[in-house]
């Protein structure tokens, strides 16, 4: 009787497909109303993509988002709208990058440091949601909301030269100094770049949610929470500790979205370093089904998407239509997966309804 | 209206087939069958949400095709749904408007029409009251309202007494009879047989997707018409033989909760309960809904943390220990709202198998699931408590009402509880799985279970029970004996008219 998971599966595929084919037409019709060619910019990102520097350049994207896109798909498993990753990585990835460049250890060591510093960092900006949640009831929608906002003048505040931060001679960026070779990820060399070496680690994140959430007893607990809260405590759950520790584990893969970057590239935490892919991670774990595959997918194509439009000025295009389409995405996304869900349940009711009708039929035919 | 030879096929499958049924005006006609028999479509098919393949609906001589629930609406068909539609955070004007604000606005129109109806049938309701406050019978009453007010002069009732005690079925009753004499029609679907007798002028029986036959509720008596229903003889709740011993296996003593009101006010819905149940013991507890049973289930549990008073299991204490310890100490439990407490309804089958015993084997071993082992002891569970699943991974929500009940019987069984905790065990389940629920529960307790049962169902009550206890107002007022006492003398109890022990007179009134 496996036939129903492949029916899942195919139910599955039909969500994400569906959403892109309408995010794709409506991209287009944006397109005609503003009286350009509703398809030659998909050509030419197409093309675009065949360059291998821009290969490589969307595979290192990918990993980024792949980790803030995990973090959110964790919260998203138990119900928990975690809208702070992007806080959460950002104050990480500074103060990793602080610590890195006040230390100087034996290699694995020094960048053990810096990994923990991140997803210490981001468990605990994450938990204060956690314990406003757990205590007082607060949503974790507005309080991470307020964290990003916090999080944001924190960063700029202790980056002034006066508290941690450093002015490079000549330049007007403010830095958190350089972290030392030892520190450093070395990256995969090849045609085209340099793969980060922390994007692997992302990909092996993957690879531990997955048999975190489907093995483990912790993971069916996170589950069950999120599929049904009442339920959950009924078996057993400790809703709050569950809440709580959910919130820590979204926090601290929250806090490693900034390291493949830093560690690979930057050294430096800056003014430059890239804002807002925890907003991101949100369009990929939901276009991703919050499944590590599915997630994969979801991040390559937006990291496609932003990367391979970079060029699209130099055709007459702006490079703002791969944004319009993400926002399209993220639409049609929550619809659709609804409409799919509901279809779901619908059949498979009427399925079993079926299969048992004709049991019984059977049933009666030989005992009669 | 008349439904003649209607037959709908699902690919494969014939759901409803040669119906026929004949409703006369101004008559409350009883629709019964076991759960899958066929009435939900049947239903479907009159209220217009799905079409028939075959057969003519005529309604005053007209034949009629419904394609939505609006049509069936606009001839003048509403529908009660078992499970209530209505918006808690509104008032019952604000319910009864919503969705139809064309009718008569949503202002003092809207009012004097609804205060109209209710008066006309004697409905009683005050407008605006908020929906929340309300209980489960005002509710019901409110969605019979706001059938009337979208101008049905037929209704479907689907189940319409499963939440009520007998009192307010009662004055259900009293309010279908004055539907009936201002010419309105009711069609009215049961799974209890007395309750059928008692209303209806007519009824017909579907069994296997087809009408089986009519009886007239003057001559028949339930056990007939469950026959008729069934096909075979009528299963009883009752115990027979005693196996209580003096092996105490739960006591409660002094156990008090509080809840603060949403105005403020403390109040206590737990108040020095006291009782123990023995090994082999069952213990029912009789009551209006909303009296504290729920309370009291949360509370040994471990759902809410009591502000006095000692429960203990098995001699050790666990006023205090979590949920999970209490389910892995030998606690089972069969939750009065499965949907919301027993099962993960996305979910498929061998993941519920998991629910509330995550920690034991054969689901996980050190921390990490064994879905392998898991998959297994499903299959063994659907197998021995007779499941009707094509499969274990198909989702809950697929499965029937009494199907979902069995599979959680058979979850709470599986892991040998000292103790289980029934709350309304066979509540939606049809005549079949309800006989295998209650042989399950006696098998356990002739093998030293103690079983605390909370149940709506008197009959089931009195008949599982080896004590019973009545609770009103958070407090047990009375204890009475299941070999002697009747449902009519319970239920007058459990409105709080009686304390202390109930003797069974003949006068039918308990001292």
């Amino acid at each position: 009787m496996r036939k129903f998971d492949k029916d899942r599966l195919l139910l599955g595929l039909a969500g994400p497909a569906l959403a892109l084919v309408v995010a794709f037409l409506l991209t287009s019709v944006v397109l005609l109303l503003s009286d350009r060619n509703p398809f030659e910019p998909y050509r030419i990102m197409v093309e675009n993509a065949e360059f291998t520097d821009v290969q490589v350049l969307i595979l290192n994207q990918t990993g980024t988002y792949y980790l803030a896109a995990l973090a959110v798909a964790i919260g998203f498993r138990m119900n928990l709208f975690n809208i702070g990753v992007d806080g959460q990585y950002r104050l990480a990835a500074m103060l990793a990058a602080v610590v890195g460049a006040s230390v100087e250890l034996p290699g694995p060591l020094h960048v053990l440091l810096i990994v923990f510093v991140a997803m210490f960092v981001g468990a605990f900006w994450a938990g204060i949601a956690g314990i406003l949640k757990t205590t007082r009831g607060v949503s974790e929608v507005v309080s991470t909301i307020m964290l990003n906002a916090i999080a944001t003048s924190l960063i700029a505040w202790m980056i002034l030269p006066a508290n941690l931060g450093v002015q490079a001679e000549g330049s007007n960026d403010l830095t958190t100094g350089e972290i030392a070779e030892s520190g450093w990820i070395p990256g995969l060399d090849v045609d085209g770049g340099t793969i980060y070496g922390f994007t692997f680690v992302a990909f092996a994140l993957g690879i531990v949610y997955w048999f975190v959430l489907n093995r483990t007893r912790f993971g069916f607990d996170l589950r069950a929470t999120g599929a049904s809260d009442s339920a959950a405590q009924a078996s057993g759950v400790d809703a709050k500790k569950m809440v709580l520790t959910a919130m820590l584990i979204s926090g601290a893969v929250a806090g490693l979205t900034g390291l493949p970057l830093l560690l690979g590239q930057t050294h430096t935490y800056s003014f430059s370093f890239p804002a807002g892919i925890g907003f991101t991670g949100i369009t990929i774990a939901l276009l991703g089904r919050n499944s590590p595959i599915g997630i994969f997918f979801a991040a390559l194509l937006v990291a496609f998407l932003d990367k391979a439009s970079a060029s699209l000025d130099q055709y007459g295009y702006e490079k703002e239509i791969a944004t319009i389409m993400q926002g399209l995405i993220v639409i049609s996304v929550v619809v659709s997966y609804e409409l799919v869900r509901q279809y779901g349940l619908r059949r498979q009711q009427q399925k079993v309804g079926e299969e048992l009708a004709a049991q019984a039929k059977k049933k009666e035919a030989v005992s009669s | 209206m008349e439904l003649r030879g209607i037959t709908k096929r699902f690919p494969g499958v014939v759901a409803n087939h040669d119906i026929d049924i004949t409703i006369r005006k101004g008559t409350v006609h009883a629709l019964v069958g076991e759960n899958g028999a066929g009435k939900s479509t049947l239903m479907k098919i009159l209220y217009g949400m799905q079409k028939p393949d075959e057969g003519t609906i005529t309604i005053d001589g007209k034949q009629v095709s419904f394609s939505s629930p609006a049509d069936a609406i606009a001839t003048g068909i509403g529908m009660v749904h078992q499970h209530f539609m209505l918006a808690d955070n509104l008032t019952v004007l604000e319910n009864v408007v919503l969705g139809g604000e064309k009718l008569y606005g949503i202002g003092a129109r809207a009012r004097k029409k609804i205060m109209e109806i209710s008066d006309a049938y004697g409905l009683n309701v005050r407008p605006d009251a908020l929906v929340e406050q309300l209980g489960v019978a005002d509710r019901q009453r409110v969605e019979i309202l706001k059938v009337l007010y979208r101008g049905a002069r037929t209704l479907i009732l689907d189940e319409p007494t499963a939440v009520l005690v007998p009192q307010e079925v009662d004055a259900l009753f009293a309010n279908l009879r004055e539907l009936k004499a201002e010419g309105l029609t009711v069609i009215f679907i049961s799974h209890k047989l007395g309750e059928v007798l008692a209303v209806a002028d007519d009824i017909t029986v579907i069994r296997r997707g087809t009408t089986v036959g009519t009886a007239d509720p003057r001559t028949t008596t339930t056990k007939q018409l469950a026959e008729l229903m069934v096909g075979t003889e009528l299963p009883s709740p009752e115990t027979r033989e005693s196996t209580v011993t003096d092996v105490p296996m739960l006591s409660v003593q002094g156990l008090r909760l509080t809840a603060t009101d949403p105005d403020g006010v403390v109040r206590e819905v737990l108040d020095g309960i006291d009782f123990t149940i023995h090994k082999g013991e069952v213990v029912g507890i009789a009551g209006v809904e909303g009296n504290g049973q729920t309370e009291l289930i949360e509370a040994l549990m471990g759902l809410r943390t009591p502000d006095g008073g000692v429960i203990s299991l098995d001699g050790a204490d666990i006023s205090h220990a979590p949920t999970r310890k209490r389910r892995e100490g030998g606690i089972g439990y069969i939750p009065e709202d499965r949907h919301r407490h027993g099962l993960l309804l996305e979910s498929p089958l061998w993941e519920n198998r998991i629910l509330g015993h995550v920690t034991e084997a054969p689901n996980s071993k050190r921390g990490i699931l064994d879905p392998k082992a898991a998959r297994k002891d499903t299959e063994r569970i659907v197998r021995e408590y007779d499941v009707r699943t094509p499969g274990i991974d198909v989702t809950a929500a697929s499965l029937s009402g009494g199907n979902q009940q069995k599979l959680i019987v058979g979850r709470e069984m599986s892991h040998n509880p000292k103790f289980l905790i029934a709350a309304h065990p066979t509540r939606g389940v049809d005549v079949g799985a309800q006989a295998q629920i209650w042989d399950q529960i006696r098998e356990a307790r002739r093998e030293g279970l103690a079983v605390l049962l909370i149940s709506a169902d008197l009959d089931e009550l009195i008949g599982l029970s080896d004590t019973l206890r009545v609770m009103y107002r958070g407090r047990l007022v009375a204890d009475a004996d299941p070999a002697t006492i009747t449902p009519e003398e319970l239920g007058s109890a459990m409105t709080g008219a009686a304390t202390g022990h109930l003797e069974h007179n003949e006068n039918g009134e308990g001292r």
